[in-house]
C-alpha cells in the first residue's frame, strides 16, 4: 500500500504544519513516512509545496514522481493546481477556497475553479469559514486534513492524537478548536 | 525506545552526539542550518556537546581543529558555498595529524533552491585527498556519522560528510542505537606539535605521510559496506553506477525497469556511498558490460573520471552524453527517462484531453516568487535608498551610480517592486565590489550588507575602503537577526555596530544610525544623499527588528512569563 501527498500553499499558511500532523498520524498507525520539503527562501510569501509520503513497506524516493501523486491536499487554489502534473489520473484534489492574492497577475478565480472542477475528483472547501466556525481561524489546517479524511490511509482517532501532541503543552485550547475544526471539514 | 522522526540534518546531528562529539560550529546556511541547531538546542536545554555558531565557516572550522588539537571529536557544518570560505583552513588541515575526529558537513544545494550555485562539494574531498561520505537517506546519515569519527581518528585526517537539500530537509524515522552502542566523549589529550604547524620543512613531511595514505583510503571504499557491487553476468550490454540520491530514483524505478528488462534480468549495479572512488570494484564493473549509466546527484564528479579524456573499451553515459539533465536536482522523473521507461499518465494530461481551457489556465499559471514580508524593515531601506539613487543619477547619470548588495532577506530587494540592487556575488562582496566601482569611478558607489553578512566578510572589506579613504557609502541593514536562514542569533548585539564601525576607523560624523520606517523615507533618503556626495567612507546602519524575530521573540517571552506564573 502506498499513498503520495503533495501539499501546497504559500509561504505562512501552514503547508508543513498539515504535512507533520499527517506524518504523526500515519507513524502512529504503523506506516513508514517520508516527508520533504524545501526550507528558506519560499517562507516569504513565496510558493511552497511539500511531498508527504505513506507506504506499508520501504520507501526509496523522497520526492513523489509525476502522476505517481494520490492527493494534491493545498491551501491555496491556485497553488492546488500548479502540481497537477504529479497528481495521477484517479487522484483527488482537495483545496481551500480562499485565495491568496499578493502576485500582481493572479488569474480569474472563475477560471481557478473552473479547472479544478473539472477535476474527476476534487473538493473546494470553505475552511476559513469553518474555522471561524470552529472557533479560530488558526485551525484552517486541520479543516482542510478533515476535509481529506475520507481519501487517506489515517484514522480520525491518531489525527486527533497528533493534535494533541503537538498542541496540548504549546496552547490547550487550540486542541478543543482543532477537533471541531477536524469534524467540521469531515463533513464538509 | 529509539526511534524518532529527524530531518537528514537532524540524523547527523543524531549520530555525532551519540558518536561522542564534543563541540560542533557552524555559520547558518541553507540547507545544513537544521544540524547545528539541533545541536545547540541540545546544548542549551539537555547539557548536551558545546555547539555554537560563528562569525563564518571559516572561522566555525578553526574553532573545530582546536576542538580536535585538543583530542576532542568535533564537527563543522556549512552549506557547499560555506566550504569556499572554510577552504584555507580545511585544505590545510588535511596535512594535519588530526588527532581528535572532526567531520566536516557540507549541504549542497542541487537545483539552488536556495544558493547562487551548485556546487559539488566532493570535488573539494578529492581537491584535499580526503574520505568522503554521502548518504542517502536519514537512517544512513545517523550511521555514518560514527563511521566517519572512527576513521578519522584511525587514519589521522579530516573527514567530509556530503548532504544534498533533497536529503537535508527530509524527514523519516531513525532507529537510533542502542545506549550500548553510543560513544563517551574523548579525554583531554594534546595533538602532537610537528603534526600540527606546517612550516615548510614540518609541511614537506605531513605532505608525503599524506600522499602514503591515499592507497590506504582507496582500500578503505573498496572494502567498505557503504559502496555496494551486485553482478549480473547475463548483462553485457550495461551495467549501472548510482551515487547518492541517485539510487533512490533508481529504487522507485525498479519494479517497471525489471519488467524492460526482462529474463536477462537488471544490469549489473554499484552504489557509490564513500569517496575516494572504490577502483577495484569500478574495475570489476567496468570488466562485466560495454556501456556503464552514470546516475549521480550533483555535478558529474564520478561520470567525469569515468569517462576520462584518452579513449577506452567502456563507453560512459549520464550527464555529460545529455542523457540526464546537466544541471539541477535529479527526480525520479528524469532517471525514469534515462532508464528508457515511458512516462506514466497524469491529471494535468487527463485535462489536456478533456478541458482545453482549463488546461491552458494550469500550464500558464504565474509564478510565486519569495518576497520580503510585509512590514518587513528593508522595504524601507531600500525605499529610501531607491529615492536617493533617483536623486543621484540625476547628477551623474546611470553609470555613476552604483548598488552592489549582499546575501541575506535582503537579497528579495532585487525583484520587484523594489529593484533595487545591482550585484549579488557572495558574502560580503557588496563592500568589496563598492569600493572597486568607486575607484574605477562610479561617483556614489553604494554597498548594501545585512548584519550578519558584515560580520561575516564585510568587516575586512570595509577596512580596506577606510585604509584607502575609497568614497563610498556603506549600508548596514540591521535588523538584529540572522533572518533568512530562519532567525538564528547574530554574533554580536546591534548595540555593538556603531562603536564598531567607529573602532575601524570610519569618521564619526559619517556614521549614522537610521530609523528605517514607513515615516521616515524622505528623510532618510535625503541622509543617504548626504553621505553619499560625502568624498569618503560613509557608514549608513538603518536599525528595526525583523519582523519574524519580534514574533518569535514576544512568544518565547510570553511562554516563559507563563512557566514562571505556573511555579507561583
Amino acid at each position: 500500500m502506498k499513498y503520495d501527498i503533495i501539499l501546497a500553499g504559500v509561504g505562512g499558511q501552514g503547508v508543513l504544519s498539515i504535512a507533520a500532523i499527517i506524518a504523526a498520524a500515519a507513524m502512529k498507525d504503523g506506516l513508514s513516512v517520508r516527508q520533504s520539503e524545501v526550507h528558506g527562501m519560499s517562507q516569504r510569501g513565496g510558493g511552497v509545496s511539500a511531498h508527504l509520503r505513506l507506504s506499508d513497506g520501504e520507501i526509496a524516493s523522497d520526492l513523489i514522481p509525476l502522476g505517481s501523486a494520490d492527493m494534491i491536499l493545498a491551501m491555496e487554489p491556485m497553488e492546488s493546481l500548479r502540481y497537477l502534473p504529479w497528481l495521477s489520473e484517479n487522484g483527488v484534489l482537495v483545496t481551500a477556497a480562499e485565495p491568496f492574492v499578493n502576485i500582481g497577475n493572479y488569474p480569474e478565480l472563475e477560471k481557478v475553479y473552473g479547472a479544478i472542477n473539472a477535476l474527476p475528483t476534487s473538493h473546494i472547501v470553505k475552511s476559513a469559514e469553518l474555522a471561524k466556525e470552529a472557533g479560530n481561524i488558526k485551525c484552517e489546517n486541520m479543516v482542510l486534513i478533515g476535509a481529506a479524511l475520507e481519501y487517506m490511509p489515517v484514522s480520525k482517532e491518531t489525527v486527533l492524537q497528533a493534535v494533541r501532541d503537538r498542541f496540548e503543552k504549546k496552547d490547550p485550547a487550540l486542541v478543543e478548536a482543532n477537533a471541531k475544526a477536524l469534524e467540521l471539514g469531515a463533513k464538509r | 525506545m529509539n526511534e524518532s522522526v529527524l530531518l537528514g540534518d537532524e540524523a547527523l546531528a543524531l549520530g555525532a552526539i551519540h558518536a561522542g562529539l564534543s563541540a560542533g560550529f557552524g555559520y547558518p546556511g541553507t540547507p545544513s542550518t537544521e544540524i547545528l541547531e539541533y545541536l545547540i538546542d541540545n546544548y542549551e536545554k539537555n547539557g548536551g556537546p558545546l555547539a555554537q555558531w560563528c562569525s563564518n565557516e571559516k572561522t566555525a572550522y578553526e574553532a573545530a581543529l582546536g576542538v580536535s588539537f585538543a583530542g576532542k571529536r568535533s564537527l563543522v557544518t556549512m552549506k557547499h558555498v560555506g566550504l569556499n570560505v572554510a577552504a584555507d583552513p580545511f585544505m590545510n588541515s588535511s596535512l594535519l595529524g588530526i588527532k581528535g575526529g572532526i567531520v566536516v558537513i557540507v549541504a549542497d544545494d542541487p537545483s539552488m533552491h536556495s544558493s547562487q550555485g551548485e556546487q559539488d562539494s566532493r570535488f573539494y574531498a578529492d581537491f584535499a585527498m580526503i574520505p568522503c561520505f554521502e548518504p542517502v537517506n536519514q537512517q544512513q546519515a545517523y550511521e555514518m556519522m560514527f563511521d566517519a569519527f572512527a576513521l578519522s581518528e584511525e587514519k589521522h585526517v579530516p573527514v567530509l560528510m556530503r548532504m544534498v537539500t533533497r536529503l537535508s530537509h527530509s524527514r523519516a524515522v531513525v532507529h537510533a542505537f542502542d545506549e550500548s552502542k553510543r560513544l563517551p566523549q574523548n579525554k583531554l589529550a594534546k595533538g602532537d606539535r610537528k603534526e600540527w604547524m606546517l612550516l615548510p620543512a614540518l609541511a614537506r613531511k605531513n605532505y608525503d605521510n599524506m600522499l602514503a595514505k591515499q592507497g590506504d583510503f582507496v582500500a578503505w571504499s573498496d572494502n567498505n559496506s557503504w559502496n555496494k557491487l551486485v553482478l549480473n553476468e547475463k548483462r553485457t550490454d550495461l551495467a549501472i553506477v548510482t551515487s547518492g540520491l541517485g539510487r533512490n530514483y533508481f529504487l522507485e524505478n525498479i519494479e517497471d525497469y525489471k519488467k524492460l528488462c526482462g529474463d536477462k534480468g537488471l544490469p549489473s549495479m554499484l552504489h557509490i556511498g564513500t569517496l575516494p572512488l572504490p577502483r577495484g570494484l569500478l574495475g570489476k564493473l567496468a570488466d562485466s558490460a560495454q556501456k556503464i549509466l552514470v546516475i549521480e546527484e550533483g555535478m558529474p564528479f564520478v561520470e567525469k573520471r569515468l569517462a576520462g579524456i584518452l579513449p577506452q573499451k567502456t563507453e560512459v553515459v549520464g550527464k555529460l552524453t545529455g542523457l540526464l539533465p546537466a544541471s539541477g536536482e535529479l527526480n525520479p522523473d528524469t532517471v525514469r527517462k534515462a532508464l528508457g521507461l515511458e512516462p506514466v499518465p497524469t491529471a494535468a494530461g487527463l485535462l489536456s484531453q478533456n478541458d482545453e481551457a482549463a488546461s491552458a489556465l494550469c500550464e500558464a499559471l504565474p509564478g510565486r516568487p519569495p518576497q520580503l514580508c510585509k512590514g518587513c524593515p528593508h522595504f524601507d531601506s531600500y525605499t529610501a535608498l531607491n529615492m536617493a539613487v533617483a536623486e543621484l543619477k540625476k547628477k551623474a547619470g546611470e553609470d555613476g551610480v552604483c548598488v552592489c548588495a549582499d546575501i541575506g532577506c535582503y537579497s528579495l530587494g532585487a525583484g520587484a517592486p523594489l529593484n533595487a540592487t545591482e550585484t549579488i556575488v557572495c558574502m560580503g562582496a557588496s563592500v568589496g565590489m563598492a569600493r572597486g566601482a568607486s575607484q574605477a569611478g562610479v561617483k556614489y558607489a553604494f554597498g548594501v550588507i545585512g548584519d550578519s553578512t558584515f560580520m561575516h566578510s564585510g568587516m575586512t572589506n570595509l577596512v580596506d575602503c577606510v585604509s584607502t579613504k575609497t568614497p563610498v557609502t556603506i549600508m548596514i541593514l540591521d535588523n538584529s537577526i540572522v533572518a533568512m536562514t530562519g532567525c538564528q542569533k547574530t554574533i554580536i548585539p546591534s548595540s555593538s555596530f556603531e562603536p564598531l564601525v567607529k573602532g575601524l576607523g570610519v569618521e564619526p560624523e559619517h556614521v549614522r544610525v537610521l530609523d528605517t520606517n514607513p515615516s521616515k523615507h524622505e528623510e532618510n533618503a535625503k541622509i543617504l544623499v548626504e553621505e553619499a556626495e560625502y568624498r569618503g567612507v560613509s557608514v549608513v546602519i538603518m536599525r528595526r527588528e525583523c519582523l519574524e524575530a519580534f514574533r518569535i521573540r514576544t512568544k518565547a517571552e510570553k511562554i516563559k512569563k507563563a512557566a514562571e506564573q505556573a511555579k507561583k
